[in-house]
């Protein structure tokens, strides 16, 4: 059992949430996860790590399915009955380079961590944060702390720069030499933005989520392919060559239950609701 | 047929009695055990056919040496506690060994009726001296403490041997597990129906009763560092074989394609079967496909006509080539799998779900080294099987994780580690067995390593000069 110490509603449908896992917190690397369970009929899910000090962890998540909505119902004092981590490779860190991380949505949840770790290894670090709009900006100060420069945009121009995070990442690029980019987000965004600093062959990395069962490379669930071979995020990733991933593939094996997850989250908001029968959910 | 929906048994003194089973109309529909087990009086019928011989076979049969004649004649004797605690002393794990163990070729086959009338069905009398009356076991004695800490990673098969073993000697043993359940795969591989989890949650319960220390959750190199892991006095990596191998076919990124593993972790440990009252799902499928010849693939095709679907096994040699026990093929063909046998996948259809496996079909050669035809494909022979699920279940290789962090450590093959005899590794005071060094294989032949290794760091440890080391 693992205790929740804090647990926050950070934008619309994204939640933070700090855990007492000393196991994970104590050996995580940035671009690392872990994985929940959060009661006994639970399933397991990867999230990201989004920061780890001491003897916690926090993790940040969108409200998709049953099970992060139950994690949104957590609240300090509740616990989750599994956490295991840390899995998959860290993030390879380069030294006295120029980097540039961008986070799109809740995938922003990854990228101090990683942008810190890369200051801390002599790096420059340039922050491109992008969001739908104003309401779903998360950790714009915590990246800002993080990065030598931050660079803030939104799709509808409610909050800094009116455009996506590939527009400003290509500014980026054009104005000054990069080694290494991070792009991590939903799968889509990674295709479009990670798409930018091809032609310039700029060594550009994406942070794969795909469906894990165990994550520990036993099931072969989250087989992506990158390079034209079937490799395992679990263990492989969840880091790869942007330019080198099937994003396509990615993308329709994400969707492989969506029928069951729309099931299993209708019969969640059922049961919180307390009506007969919940037909009103669908 | 008899009308309590159970198969008819052999009965009579001399022909001594067999599980029952229950009727595949009626198991294909649920998870519960296929075989029902001996009733008292049933064991002890079977159990007064041994003829207690002076130089018994059967237990040089047996990989943990189980005293089986001792445990047999107290059966018959009507002495069940007796059985159980003289088969505690050579394997603290007898209810799993009763139902998964492959006897026929181990002490069964060993047995000096075997050629005769029937061998003794040491299995079913194990597995009955196991299950009778369990609750009121007394615990197992340890020795006295020694003080030495020992890591056992990995809490399947060969784990739990080795830190039961271990414990009993008298060390402090924490035994590592990355999952959220401790079994490996007792638990996430072999299907309910064939051992029951409640089975192994009292066996394990049994082994943690010795004072093991349980740390679950914990991938071990990531979670604990090799650095952590090796302040222990020794180690013992037990990490099996569950890297799952795919055939390397087109296709085969479509959705709807399962290695066996990730099917039957689903099911078995998620118990996906119960979504969405569960968190997991599964597909399950209405025309599925499983490739390979093993137990594993008897158990995805098994449990996937348990989930409602009409279930097609490709394996590319002859029926008689099967390398599943004939018990699990036998089983599998009652619940009406249906054997397509000389033929091997060469493309998965469909995109992006699947819609069928292309296959061709094979024709037998001269014998390779395994003793098997050597299957060749038949030119123009293609045909395709329709199918909406495919399930891979060509075999595992050992788990590359922790073995790719321990510097040092030789490596086979298969990425096996290589140990000797007692299971040391080439590091000092790292020992390891199970299929992390011999590559899949069976719980038995696991126990087993457990066990030897068990003795080796219990020596060393008391010795003082573990082998190999350079100090």
């Amino acid at each position: 059992m693992y205790s929740v110490v804090k647990a926050e509603q950070l934008a619309d449908r994204v939640h933070e949430l700090v855990v007492e896992a000393p196991h994970v917190a104590r050996h995580a690397k940035a671009g690392q996860f872990l994985i929940v369970r959060v009661d006994a009929d639970g399933e397991r899910i990867p999230l990201t790590i989004s920061r780890a000090e001491g003897d916690l962890v926090r993790v940040i998540f969108m409200t998709i399915g049953a099970t992060t909505y139950r994690l949104a119902e957590l609240r300090p004092g509740d616990t989750i009955l599994d956490v295991a981590g840390p899995l998959g490779r860290p993030s390879e860190v380069p030294r006295n380079a120029t980097c540039v991380v961008v986070g799109g949505g809740v995938g922003i949840a990854s990228c101090p961590i990683i942008a810190r770790t890369l200051r801390e290894a002599g790096n420059r670090v340039i922050g491109i944060v992008g969001a739908r709009n104003a309401d779903l900006m998360i950790l714009e100060d915590e990246m800002r702390q993080s990065c030598d420069e931050l660079h803030v945009t939104t799709d509808d121009g409610s909050l800094g720069r009116h455009g996506y995070a590939a527009d400003v990442l290509k500014e980026v690029i054009e104005a000054e030499p990069v080694d290494h980019v991070w792009v991590i987000g939903p799968a889509i965004m990674m295709k479009v933005t990670s798409a930018v600093t091809r032609p310039k062959g700029i060594r550009t990395w994406v942070s794969l989520n795909p469906i894990m069962v165990d994550g520990t490379g036993m099931c072969g669930s989250c087989r992506v392919v990158v390079n034209g071979e079937t490799r395992f995020a679990c263990v492989d990733g969840p880091e790869f060559d942007a330019h080198q991933v099937d994003f396509d593939r990615l993308m329709q094996r994400q969707r492989i239950y969506l029928e069951e997850e729309r099931d299993a989250l209708e019969r969640h908001h059922a049961s919180r609701c307390g009506c007969e029968t919940g037909v009103h959910h669908g | 047929m008899p009308s309590n929906g159970t198969t008819p048994r052999a009965a009579g003194a001399r022909r001594g009695c067999t599980m029952a089973e229950r009727a595949s109309t009626v198991r294909v529909h649920d998870f519960g055990e296929v075989d029902l087990g001996l009733s008292p009086d049933e064991a002890r019928t079977e159990a007064d056919r041994c003829l207690q011989c002076k130089k018994p076979a059967c237990i040089r049969g047996c990989p943990v040496g189980v005293d089986i004649p001792s445990f047999v004649l107290a059966i018959a004797e009507g002495r069940f506690e007796d059985a159980r605690t003289s088969i505690l002393e050579a394997n603290l794990l007898p209810a799993i060994c009763g139902r998964v163990c492959p006897q026929e070729t181990q002490c069964e086959g060993a047995c000096i009726l075997a050629g005769k009338e029937r061998a003794i069905n040491i299995g079913a009398l194990e597995r009955f001296a196991a299950d009778v009356g369990v609750e009121g076991e007394a615990p197992v004695a340890c020795s006295p403490s020694t003080a030495r800490r020992v890591a056992v990673v990995g809490s399947g098969p060969a784990g739990l041997t080795a830190a039961a073993e271990l414990a009993r000697r008298g060390h402090a043993v924490t035994l590592y597990e990355s999952l959220h359940e401790p079994g490996g795969v007792l638990l996430y591989g072999i299907p309910e129906f064939r051992l029951p989890k409640a089975v192994v949650r009292e066996e394990i319960d049994r082994v943690l009763a010795l004072g093991v220390e349980l740390r679950t959750n914990m991938l071990v190199g990531q979670s604990l560092s090799v650095e952590e892991l090796l302040a222990y006095d020794a180690v013992f990596v037990a990490t099996g074989a569950g890297l799952p191998s795919f055939m390397d076919i087109p296709g085969e990124e479509v959705n709807g394609v399962y290695s066996a593993n990730e099917f039957l972790t689903r099911v078995n440990l998620m118990h996906a079967d119960r979504f969405p009252g569960t968190g997991t799902p599964v597909k399950r499928g209405s025309r599925v496909v499983v490739t390979g010849g093993g137990n594993v693939a008897m158990d995805a095709a098994r449990v996937a006509r348990r989930l409602g679907a009409r279930v097609s096994l490709v394996y590319r040699r002859r029926e008689d080539d099967l390398p599943a026990r004939r018990e699990e093929v036998r089983h599998a063909r009652e619940e009406g799998v249906e054997f397509v046998t000389c033929a091997a996948p060469v493309r998965i259809l469909g995109e992006p779900c699947v819609t069928g496996v292309e296959c061709v079909q094979m024709e037998m050669c001269a014998l390779d080294e395994s003793g098997r035809p050597a299957p060749r494909e038949l030119e123009g022979s293609s045909f395709v099987i329709d199918a909406d699920t495919v399930i891979q279940a060509i075999g595992t290789s050992p788990n590359p994780l922790l073995v790719r962090l321990l510097t040092g450590a030789r490596t086979g093959r298969k990425g096996n580690l290589v140990v000797d005899e007692c299971g040391r590794t080439t590091i000092p005071r790292v020992y390891a067995g199970g299929d992390i060094a011999t590559g899949a294989a069976t719980v038995i032949l696991a126990m087993g390593a457990g066990k030897r290794a068990a003795a080796a760091i219990d020596a060393d440890l008391r010795n003082g000069t573990p082998a190999g080391n350079v100090e």
